[in-house]
This record gives C-alpha cells, structure tokens and sequence, in this order.
C-alpha cells in the first residue's frame, strides 16, 4: 500500500516537472502562421523575424531575466486548422502572447480563442479592417489597414497610370476581396468605375479565361487581391496573351515566391504594389538587416514586421511585470513602443496611428524598388 | 468592329478552353482506365500528376547541366525521362497500396488511395518545400492567327499548341494500344471479366499494373505541359486539378477512354466559356451543374456503358 503511493507521487512527478520547470525559467509565446501550405513563404518570414528577436532579447537577458520561448502554431491559411492551433497555443504551451496570424482569414476566427482566454495578440501581417473592428481589446497589428492600401492602390491607377479602364480581380478570401473592396471604394470616390470585378479560385492555376476577358473589356490596368500563388500565373498568362495591362495589387505579392510563381523575372517585371515602406531601409532596424543578412537570410517582406511585434510584446510586459492580456492591452493603448521599424504606437482599436503604404514596382532581376 | 471582337474574344476563349480540357483529358484517362479494369477510384492519381511536374524540373535541370541545349531535344529527354519514372511511381503505388488489398473489401483500397494521395503530397512537401517551384520557360513566343477581316487575332503560345497536339497524339497512341494490340486485347479482356481472363491464361495482375502505368504516364504527359505552360508550380496543385480531372472521367463516362477526353474538352470549355462570357466567381458551379445535369439524363456519363452490376 505504502509503495503504491509512493508509485503515485513518483508519477505526479514525473508528468509534472516539465511543466513546472517550464512555467518557472521562461515567458512562452506563440508564432500562428502559414508554415505549411502553399502560404508558407509568409510564415517562414514571421518565424525568422520573431525567431532572430527572441535571440536578440534572450541574449540581451530576456524579459527581466526571463527567456522568451517561441512555439509554432500551424494554420496553413486555413480558418478551421487555426481554431484548432490556437487553442493548442493556449491549452497545450499555455502562451502569454502570441504573434500571428498571417492570413486575416486565419487571424479572425483565431482571436476570438486568444480574446477568450484573455492573451495578447499582435499580428504582422494581417491587414482586413474586420481584424481590430469587432472590438477585441486585445488585438493590435503592427501593419496598416486595407483600406488605406486599398486608396494607395486606387489612387495609383488613376492618377499615376492614368488608366481609362480599370478590371478589378480578387481571390475570394477575407483578405483578398478586402483589399478588393477597398481599391474599388476608392476608385468610386474618385468618380471612376470599373469595367469588371471578379474572383478567381484559390490553388487554380489556369486562368486564361479571365485574361481573354480583360482583353474583352479593353483593360489597361488589373487590380488584384491576392497572394503570389495566384498572381504569378495570373501575370504569366496576361504576358503570355500579349496584354498590355499594367498588373498592381497589395502586400500579398511581397515575396520572392512571387518572381518564381510568375515563371521568372521578366514576367513579374513591371507588375506593381503597395507594401509598407521597406522596413530594411528605415535607420533602427539597420543593425538586424545586416546581422541577418550576415546568417544569409533577406529580410523581406513581413520579417521584420514580426522581429517589431516580438519587441512591442517583450517591453509591454517588460513595463508592466504582468503577462495578463488586458494589462499589456491598456499599456499599449498609451505607449508607443520603439522598434526595428521606428517608434510605434496604437489608437483605440488597435490599429497603427500612422501607417506608410507606397508603391512598388517589380523590376527586372527579380527584385522591387519604390515608385518615386 | 463589335461583331469581330465578339469573333476574336469567342474564338481565343475557345483555346483557352481546348488547351484546358486537353490537360483534363489526359489526366482523366488515368481515372477512367483504372475504374474500368478494377471498378477503384485512385484518388492517388492527382498526386502522382503532381509528381511528375517536379520529376519534370528535376530532370530539366540535370539535362541542362550535363551540356544538352537543343530545345526540342531537350523537350523529349525530359517527357520520355519524366513518363518514365512516373509510370515507375504508378506501379510502385498499385504494388504496395493496392494489389495486397485486390481480395478486399471495395472501400479498402479506396482509403490507402487516400492514404497514398497524403503520403504523396507531404512526402514532396518535406523533399521539395512548400514553396512555389519555378519552371524555366523553354519555348518562348507564339503563333498569332488572323480572326475575321478587322485584324482580330488569336494567341496560341508554342507551349499551348504543343499541348494539343501531343494530348491528341499520345490519345491516339493510347487508342491504338487498346484496339491493335495483344495487350490492349488483354487489357480489354481483363476490363470485362478479371476471372475469366485469368482463367484464359491472362496475367491479370501484371494487366492491373500495365493500366496504372499507362494511366500516370498519361498524367505524366500532363504535368510536363502543364507546368511548362504556368512556368511554376507547388505540391498542391494536384488536388484541385485531380478533382477536376475525376469529374471530367464522371462526365465522359467513367471507364470509357474517348469518354475521358471527351469529358475533358467539354469540362475546360465549359469553365473557359462561362468565366469569360458569365462570371468567373461562378465557373465552377456551371461545371459541376453541367455534370449533374448530365448525370441525370445518362447517368453512365455521356459515352459511358450502363454499369452491369458485379457481383
């Protein structure tokens, strides 16, 4: 009898010491994104960005003496897997933020676990106004909005491009046909109609058809909301068919996944879109640029979005000593938080105060630089 | 002017139809040869296309390497290389995912092609990345031909063209094979009853394995033009295009080879003419309308036999 309970404590011991031990040394906090999936580009650009801080603060000390420990939480893109991940990043790691999602059809249904179970959540790349409209207290994003990318795009096409007619093309998804809407809200402000508004399907390839029919419509500019996957042949087949439209879409098409969906530089050559102002080139973040690039990893796209979140999430708790949701939500709201991409800080839903989209073009040896 | 426009724009959605429902067709065969001789639907079959897109590239770049230039000759290497080893993929999968199961129940082996679809997929994902995969664009430019008398055109790419011409090509092979030939008789004998055959003398399971071949160089054949065509391609794209495929096999009549190209051409035009004339949001719904409705009326597909029922 003795022995058995002594069986026992061994046991409780064996199964909980992992757990205690963890609880005690280091802050975790979860990374949600594409890491697999044929979104996957993104999320490995927002694992390398929170992965490269993480080193950064644990080597400067950590957290007040405690290691941040990062655990991935897959969603693939998809709604359903990031209600599963989320609650695994909650129930399973127990994290006390979490940075992510990457698609805002993903990010969406995740908050609403996160928003539950009272954690801070801070996404890098999601950009659909419906993220901070619901009133989660919460949520923040450390990337602009869609509409205001939205306006960029349209007032680009016509004031730059001059265009006469204008076909708009999304993919069907939140952030898609977000950003979409937006360019089309704002074409309408500035009293111009489209000639075509469509979406196409998500892991399709072949979208002749619709190219044919900007031909049709007499198009001379095509916007799309999207990601690379679907853009890439969508240029492809618009050169292939001899179009003379110009192609500009949004910040889903920031990778160079997208030169090699497109089948090579001279194909992405000339297509166009919003994107922050390259983080690279803003003067604080001019130190983990190069250490990165040192390790041979180009920072692009949402990289460094994701090593600023890391950052906004370590001096949130960092000046509160709390983890509590609610407590680095309020801090936030009236701090701004330096970061690799300059001083930040939050209005009341979440949202940046100031964001910076402009545009860029897609040039020959396969990278980008900023329309003047 | 209007009515030539209508002409040209009518005319290049018709290609873009074609050059589809070709590919469709292609892949389709694999289905439609391997339900008619083992009553199975592969749901492998997407991925074994998938396959060959990446064998494709692989190969591309070795050939180039080792000092071959010569564009078309290039072109065969890489199709005979990458029929090649597909085909060895189709029958590596019938012999370990399939033939241990041939005295089961018929669910069985319809879920290890589950089984080998997602070991498929996620066995490219761990080798190759999830990333997009470029594929460099051999032969560049295209045929512009004359529409009406305003000066409408037609774009064909060289790419597009060749995809036509071999998808008729390796169909009349294929056609010829199972009409000509004794193994096409074996193949047929074997389609109409597996024990009499074999009680004839007929190597039924080696029959099996020659249609899985046959079928994932067919598909072979697809994936090769196909990626070509896009000039990229990842480890999904053989979901949505098997599916797709499968439907055109339903559509045909599944079971039935001119059936399955059949099923192809009017499934790629189907799609092609509705996004360009309709909507393309709602292309997919026309088709799968276009299918039901067919269903109804000849529920065996359009040139499918009434199915005799086993027993």
């Amino acid at each position: 009898m003795k022995k058995l309970w002594l069986h026992g404590v061994v046991l409780v011991l064996a199964v909980g010491y992992p757990l205690l031990a963890r609880a005690g040394e280091t802050i975790p906090i979860g990374v949600g994104g594409p890491f697999t999936g044929p979104y996957a580009a993104f999320g490995e650009q927002l694992w390398r960005g929170a992965e490269q801080a993480a080193q950064d603060i644990n080597a400067a000390g950590g957290i007040d003496g405690k290691k941040i420990e990062l655990f991935k939480g897959d969603d693939a893109c998809e709604p359903k897997q990031a209600l599963a991940v989320a609650n695994q990043l909650v129930e399973r790691h127990g994290v006390k933020a979490v940075i992510g999602h990457f698609c805002s059809s993903s990010t969406i249904p995740a908050s609403e676990v996160y928003a539950e179970a009272g954690i801070l959540q801070i996404t890098p790349g999601s950009t659909n106004p419906m993220v901070t409209e619901r009133g989660i207290k919460t949520l923040f994003r450390t990337c602009g909005r869609d509409n205001q990318q939205g306006s960029v795009g349209a007032q680009f096409v016509v004031n730059a491009l001059h265009a006469r007619a204008v076909a708009i093309v999304h993919d069907k998804d939140t952030y898609g046909q977000g950003l979409a809407n937006a360019m089309r809200d704002e074409l309408h402000r500035l009293g111009k109609k489209e000639v075509l508004y469509e979406g196409l399907t998500r892991g399709e390839k072949d979208f002749n058809a619709l190219v044919t029919k900007f031909k049709s419509v007499n198009a001379d500019a095509v916007y799309f909301g999207g990601l690379h996957n679907e853009a890439g042949p969508l240029i492809h087949q618009m050169k292939d068919q001899g179009l003379k439209a110009t192609l500009v879409s949004g910040d889903g098409i920031v990778s160079q996944d997208f030169v090699v969906a497109a089948g090579g530089p001279p194909y992405a050559e000339g297509v166009h879109m919003t994107f922050g102002r390259d983080p690279r080139k803003i003067k604080e973040g001019h130190e983990v640029v190069e250490r990165m690039r040192k390790i041979g990893y180009e920072p692009e796209g949402y990289t460094l979005y994701s090593y600023a979140t890391l950052q906004v999430i370590a001096a949130a708790i960092s000046a509160t000593k709390k983890t509590d949701g609610a407590t680095l939500a309020n801090w936030l709201h009236s701090h701004d938080v330096p970061t690799v991409m300059g001083s930040k800080g939050w209005d009341a839903k979440g949202d940046l105060k100031v964001s910076d989209y402009v545009m860029y073009r897609w040039h020959g040896k396969g990278g980008y630089e900023e329309v003047p | 002017m209007v009515a030539t426009m209508a002409a040209e724009i009518f005319a290049q959605q018709t290609v873009n139809g074609l050059i589809l429902g070709a590919t469709y067709g292609l892949i389709a065969i694999g289905y439609t040869m391997v339900y008619g001789i083992i009553g199975m639907i592969n749901f492998a079959h997407g991925e074994i296309y998938m396959v060959s897109a990446y064998l494709a590239a692989i190969f591309l770049a070795v050939l180039h390497f080792f000092g071959l230039t010569s564009v078309p000759l290039l072109l065969v290497a890489v199709l005979l290389a990458t029929v090649l080893v597909t085909a060895l993929y189709g029958w590596f999968v019938e012999k370990i995912a399939y033939r241990p199961l041939r005295h089961s129940t018929r669910l069985a082996p319809l879920i290890t092609a589950i089984g080998v679809s997602l070991i498929l997929q996620n066995y490219v994902r761990i080798a190759q990345g999830a990333r997009s995969q470029g594929m460099p664009s051999l032969l560049q430019g295209s045929f512009i031909l004359p529409v009406g008398d305003q000066g409408g055109v037609v774009q064909i790419t060289y790419v597009q063209l060749l995809i036509i011409i071999v998808a008729f090509l390796s169909m009349a092979v294929l056609t010829f094979i199972m009409q000509g030939t004794s193994m096409g008789r074996a193949c047929r004998a074997t389609e109409q009853d597996r024990i009499m055959a074999a009680l004839l003398g007929i190597d039924t399971n080696r029959i099996i394995a020659i249609v899985f071949v046959i079928g994932a160089a067919m598909a072979a054949i697809a994936g090769v033009l196909v990626s070509l065509n896009y000039g990229s391609f990842d480890f999904h794209i053989g979901f949505i295009t098997g599916i797709k495929a499968f439907t055109a096999a339903v559509l045909g009549g599944i079971g039935s080879l001119p059936g399955a190209m059949l099923g192809g051409l009017i499934l790629g035009l189907a799609e092609s003419f509705f996004a360009g004339f309709v909507n393309s949001d709602y292309k997919d719904v026309f088709a799968f309308s276009l299918l039901v409705l067919v269903l109804i009326f000849r529920p065996s597909g359009l040139l499918g036999q009434p199915q005799i029922t086993k027993v």
